[in-house]
C-alpha cells in the first residue's frame, strides 16, 4: 500500500491561549517538527479546538494529501473526538490521528520554559512516530439496549427517572430502602420559601409509582454490573430473588449518609437530651414540640458546620445546605417560639442559590441572631445548657446559656459508596464523593461512557441543584438511547494465523471471551464485537500472533525510541 | 550530555488510559508542579505492557521506567493491573539476574483522582534516579 508506505504527516500546536503558549515555546516546536521524517506541513495556532482551528487541519489534508494528523495541545481525554472529526472532514482516517498531550502533562505542571519546550518537543517527536506507524480503522456501532436503570430512589433518582421515562424509555428504580423519597422525606418545610415538602414531594413520588414506563424495585441492591455503554447488563437483588437487568445507561443517585455528630463528643449530642440535630429538629417543628425536659426553652442555640469543613475529620468541604437550614429552621423556632432567644453561631454564611440571601435577611428581620464564632464544646450548667465558643470578631472566649442546642450536621459519602465505587469501577474524589468524568464540562458524566451521576452522591448540593443535576444526567443518559446505536472500539485485538500456534493462552488471559480457537484451522479468532481493546491478548501470546490495533509493537516501541532518542 | 551539566534522569511512563494517565491529568488541571523528567506513553491498560517496551526503553538509554495502572480491584478491563503486577515481578527478576538494576522499573497504582499521588511518584522517582546516576545498561549494551 503506497498510502501507508509513505507517511505524508500534519502537525498542528496549540497555543490555548497562552494555556501552553504561556510555558511553551509553540513556535520552537512547530519549527521543530518540521523537521521529523514524514512530516509535511508543522503549524501552531492559537486555539486548535475552535473552527478556524480545524478548518487548518481540513484545508492542509486536502490541499497537501495527507494521510496522518498530529496535534499538541491538551489531553486526547478532552478533545481527541474532536481532532479524529477534523481529519476525517478532510480524508483522513480518524485513526490515524495522534495527540501530544503538552498542556495537562506539560505546560500546567511545569514552570521551566525550556525545560517545558524540550519536554513538548520529545512529546511531538514521540506522537509523530506513532502516526507513521498508525493503520486506518473502521468506526463501529453496536445497538443500544432501549431503558436505563436508576439506582437510588431520592429526590434526584425520581427526577431522572421520570425524565427518561417521559422520553419514551422503560426505567427501573432501584431502591435500597422500603421507601421512594429519600431524605427529603425527612425534611418538613425547605428554603427559602417555606413550603411543606409533601406538597410537592408526595406528588412525585406518586407520579414515579404510577408511570406506566417506571418500575420501581424496593428492597433491592444491584450486585453486579457488566457490560459497557448501550449494553450494561445489572443483576438485581430483591429479597431471595435475583433477576437481570438490561440497560443501555445508568444513573447513580446514591445520595450521602448524615453526619453523625457523635463523633464530635465535645458537641455533647447523644449525652444531653437538649442537642439536637437539625433532622431532629424538622420533625419536632413538625410536631410543634421544641420542650426540653418537659419545659419550653426560652433560648435556641444553632451551632453551623457540624461535620463540614473540619479537616480534622477529614471532611474538608462544605456541605452548602446547612447554612440555609440554620436560617430556616431558625425562623421556624421563632414563629413557634416568639419569645425565645435564637442565637445561630457560624464560621461563615454561605447562601448559595435563587433567593438564598434574601431568605438569610429575612431570618435576620425575624430577630435571629448571627454570631460569629467556632463552638468548642457544649456542656451542662444545672439545667441549662452552655455553649462554649470561641467568638472570632472580639477573639475571646464567650459561654453562651441556652436551652436547646441545634447541632447543623452536614453531608458525608454514604458507608457504601466504596462498594457502588467497586460495582461500576467509579473514581471517587479525595472527599469521598463520585468523580464526574470533568469538573466544568462533565458534571454528570463519569470516568465509564453510559454511566452518570445524579444528586448528592457526587457532592452535597440543595435540591434545586440535585433537580438540576437530575435533568442533566437523564438528558445525557437520552443520548444513546435516542440514537440506537453506540460506537464501539475500533482498536480490538486481532490475530496474525500464520504466526498462531493454536495455544489457547489468549483464550484463557480474556476476560470477556472474544478470543476462540478455531476448530477447523486449530487458530485463535477474535470475535471483534465481544472485544474492548485491553491488549492483555497481546502481550500474553507467546508466538506475538495477536496484536492491539492502534497500540501495536511497533507504533510503542516507536514511541520509545523518539523519546529516549 | 555534556559533563558539565548536572545529571537528569530521563524516565519513561507507561499509564493505563482509564486510572493513571487520568490522574496525571488531574495533576494538570490541579497545576500541581512536578520534575519534567518524565515522558508518558499512553496505552489502554497496565496490562497491555509489554516487558519489552520497558526493556527497550532502558536499553535504549532511559534511566527509569515508571508503570501505572489503576489500583486493585478497580482495573477497567476486570483483572490487567493484577497481570501486570506478575508480569513486572518476573521481569524485575530477570533484570536482576542479568546483573542490572531492578529498581530502575517503578510499578504504581495511581487512581483518576489522584493527581498528587502522581506528581509525589515522578518527584520521588527523579530522586531516586538522580541518586542512582545515569543508567549504565546503555553503555553496556552498545556496540
Amino acid at each position: 500500500m503506497s498510502e501507508k508506505s509513505k507517511p505524508r504527516i500534519g502537525v498542528y500546536i496549540c497555543h490555548c491561549g497562552t494555556n501552553i503558549a504561556a510555558t511553551v515555546d509553540v513556535a520552537a516546536v512547530a519549527e521543530y517538527a518540521q523537521s521529523l521524517p514524514g512530516v509535511v506541513k508543522a503549524r501552531h495556532y492559537t486555539y486548535m479546538c475552535s473552527e478556524p482551528g480545524q478548518a487548518l487541519i481540513k484545508e492542509d489534508a486536502r490541499a497537501l494529501g495527507l494521510n496522518r494528523v498530529v496535534v499538541a495541545s491538551c489531553s486526547p481525554r478532552m478533545h481527541e473526538p474532536t481532532f479524529r472529526g477534523a481529519a476525517q472532514e478532510g480524508g483522513v482516517n480518524p485513526y490515524r490521528t495522534e495527540m501530544a498531550n503538552i498542556r495537562e502533562q506539560c505546560s500546567w505542571v511545569h514552570h521551566d520554559r525550556d525545560a517545558a519546550t524540550a519536554k513538548a518537543k520529545s512529546l511531538v517527536a514521540s506522537a509523530v512516530a506513532k502516526a507513521t506507524h498508525l493503520d486506518p480503522l473502521e468506526e463501529r456501532e453496536v445497538g443500544v439496549q432501549p431503558g436505563a436503570v436508576v439506582i437510588g430512589g431520592g429526590v434526584a433518582g425520581m427526577m431522572a427517572a421520570l425524565d427518561v421515562a417521559d422520553a419514551g424509555f422503560p426505567v427501573t428504580l432501584v431502591e435500597k430502602s422500603d421507601r421512594l423519597g429519600g431524605h427529603a422525606a425527612g425534611l418538613n418545610r425547605t428554603f427559602p420559601d417555606l413550603e411543606p415538602t409533601a406538597e410537592w414531594l408526595t406528588p412525585l413520588i406518586e407520579r414515579v409509582q404510577s408511570h406506566p414506563r417506571v418500575t420501581v424495585l424496593l428492597g433491592a441492591q444491584v450486585e453486579e454490573v457488566t457490560g459497557f455503554v448501550g449494553n450494561f447488563e445489572l443483576t438485581v437483588a430483591q429479597g431471595e430473588e435475583r433477576q437481570k437487568i438490561g440497560a443501555g445507561a445508568i444513573i447513580i443517585a446514591t445520595g450521602y449518609d448524615i453526619f453523625d455528630p457523635r463523633r464530635k463528643p465535645e458537641l455533647g449530642y447523644g449525652r444531653y437530651p437538649g442537642v439536637v440535630t437539625t433532622w431532629e429538629l424538622e420533625q419536632r417543628v413538625a410536631a410543634g414540640d421544641l420542650t426540653v425536659a418537659g419545659r419550653t426553652p426560652k433560648d435556641v442555640a444553632f451551632v453551623k458546620c457540624v461535620g463540614s469543613r473540619d479537616v480534622q475529620l477529614g471532611n474538608a468541604y462544605c456541605s452548602r445546605v446547612c447554612c440555609m437550614v440554620a436560617a430556616k429552621q431558625a425562623q421556624l423556632v421563632k414563629q413557634l417560639l416568639p419569645e425565645a432567644r435564637v442565637n445561630v453561631f457560624y464560621m461563615d454564611v454561605r447562601t448559595f442559590g435563587k433567593r438564598g440571601e434574601e431568605f438569610y435577611d429575612e431570618a435576620r428581620r425575624a430577630g435571629v441572631l448571627y454570631r460569629r464564632g467556632n463552638v468548642s464544646e457544649v456542656y451542662a450548667r444545672g439545667e441549662r445548657l452552655v455553649v462554649r465558643v470561641e467568638d472570632t470578631f472580639l477573639r475571646r472566649t464567650v459561654e453562651h446559656e441556652t436551652d436547646l442546642v441545634v447541632l447543623a450536621v452536614g453531608m458525608e459519602p454514604r458507608l457504601d459508596a466504596g462498594a457502588i465505587s467497586a460495582l461500576l469501577k467509579l473514581p471517587r474524589s479525595a472527599d469521598g464523593f463520585f468523580l464526574e468524568a470533568h469538573p466544568k464540562l462533565g458534571p454528570v458524566d463519569t470516568a465509564t461512557s453510559g454511566v452518570f451521576l445524579a444528586g448528592c452522591c457526587q457532592a452535597p448540593k440543595d435540591i434545586p441543584d440535585t433537580v438540576a443535576q437530575a435533568k442533566a444526567a437523564a438528558s445525557s443518559a437520552l443520548i444513546p438511547l435516542l440514537r440506537g446505536t453506540v460506537p464501539i472500539e475500533s482498536a480490538t485485538a486481532v490475530v496474525d494465523a500464520e504466526l498462531c500456534a493454536g495455544c489457547g493462552m489468549c483464550v484463557e488471559v480474556c476476560p470477556y471471551g472474544a478470543p476462540a480457537l478455531d476448530p477447523l484451522w486449530g487458530v485463535s479468532r477474535v470475535n471483534a464485537v465481544l472485544c474492548k481493546g485491553c491488549g492483555a491478548c497481546a502481550v500474553t501470546c507467546p508466538s506475538k500472533a495477536i496484536r492491539l490495533q492502534h497500540f501495536t509493537p511497533v507504533q510503542i516501541l516507536a514511541q520509545v525510541d523518539a523519546l529516549v532518542e | 550530555m555534556s559533563n558539565q551539566e548536572p545529571f537528569e534522569p530521563r524516565i519513561v511512563a507507561f499509564l493505563c488510559n482509564w486510572c493513571t494517565y487520568t490522574g496525571a491529568d488531574l495533576a494538570g488541571t490541579s497545576r500541581i508542579q512536578y520534575p519534567p523528567n518524565v515522558r508518558i506513553i499512553r496505552l489502554m491498560c497496565s496490562g497491555s505492557v509489554d516487558p519489552t517496551y520497558v526493556l527497550k526503553a532502558l536499553l535504549d538509554g532511559a534511566d527509569g521506567v515508571l508503570i501505572g495502572g489503576c489500583h486493585p480491584g478497580d482495573c477497567h478491563y476486570q483483572s490487567g493491573n493484577y497481570k501486570a503486577r506478575r508480569r513486572i515481578v518476573a521481569l524485575k527478576e530477570i533484570v536482576k539476574q542479568a546483573g542490572l538494576d531492578e529498581d530502575r522499573i517503578w510499578l504504581r497504582w495511581i487512581s483518576a483522582s489522584e493527581g498528587q499521588r502522581f506528581a509525589d511518584t515522578v518527584s520521588q522517582m527523579t530522586e531516586a534516579l538522580r541518586a542512582k546516576g545515569p543508567n549504565p545498561m546503555r553503555q553496556e549494551w552498545a556496540v
